[in-house]
């Protein structure tokens, strides 16, 4: 990195140089833990109960809905990869 | 916890043991960092971005274990990013869309990411009201009017404190370059 001298307008330009990032990124990024703790649970409601993997087969989203899931598209795409739709 | 205060080696231990304070803690330290390598280092648009900036995270806590030293965190990260940009960046081009910034090269503009966030860091070892006096004049452009309306302050003493705090912030930043160039 280099050895920069701090005056006013570097301190300025460096500070407007990392602007938020959307506030919604953030929070789904933050919630990751919660996120993947309930992708674990549906994968094991899928394996234990062959009805509600059935209903994940033939409607993905509306199967998440129904059992009380929030049906997001990272989340639909996830458990499509995990379980193998 | 104060994240100002907490190490990244702090908070990679606990998350490791399921603290989800400590995950969100470091999202928030580098979600502008992971934000700005995407799209002002590799010029990605805000939907690929997106996908960049949920899935440099989500390959960090799910790789977690596999961080050697856990006060790394933060060039594993960038690392982390900058391989998923170059992967967008290549799909991106193969697809028939030129990127606008050339895939191997954007380590000028990374470079000076990397120094936004030591000067970004530096605010957080401040005082919350020398934060946000800092972050309001400079990183928001506001007036000495509207901080000082905003903080209950006379306008005329808001100049004082931003040279004030900037001394500080200075002093914060020379203190680690002086690390730097010891080490």
């Amino acid at each position: 990195m280099p050895i920069t001298e701090y005056t006013e307008e570097r301190v300025a330009e460096l500070l407007r140089a990392l602007p938020p990032a959307p506030a919604g990124w953030v929070a789904a990024a933050a919630e990751l833990p919660r996120a993947r703790a309930e992708l674990d649970r549906i994968v094991e409601l899928a394996t234990a109960d062959a009805d509600f993997r059935l209903a994940l087969i033939e409607d993905l989203e509306a199967a998440l809905r129904s059992a009380g899931f929030a049906a997001d598209r990272r989340r639909v795409v996830e458990l499509q990869r995990r379980l193998a739709l | 916890m104060d994240v100002g205060e907490t190490s990244d080696g702090e908070l990679v231990a606990l998350c490791r043991a399921g603290d989800e304070r400590a995950w969100a803690m470091l999202v928030e330290r580098y979600s502008r960092y992971v934000y700005a390598i995407a799209v002002q280092g590799f010029r990605l648009p805000e939907p690929d971005a997106e996908d960049i900036f949920q899935d440099a995270f989500a390959r960090a806590f799910e790789r977690l274990d596999a961080l050697r030293d856990d006060d790394a965190f933060r060039p594993w990260l960038a690392q982390m990013t900058r391989r998923l940009c170059i992967d967008s960046c290549r799909r991106r081009r193969d697809e028939g869309e030129e990127p606008e910034v050339e895939v191997e090269d954007p380590s000028g503009e990374l470079d000076r990411l990397d120094e936004a966030l030591a000067v970004r860091e530096g605010l957080t070892r401040l005082s919350g009201d020398c934060r946000e006096i800092l972050d309001r004049f400079f990183a928001q452009d506001e007036s000495y009017r509207t901080i000082g309306e905003a903080l209950q302050l006379p306008a005329g003493t808001i100049a004082s404190r931003i040279s004030r705090c900037l001394g500080h912030l200075r002093a914060e930043l020379e203190g680690r370059k002086a690390v730097v160039l010891e080490s």
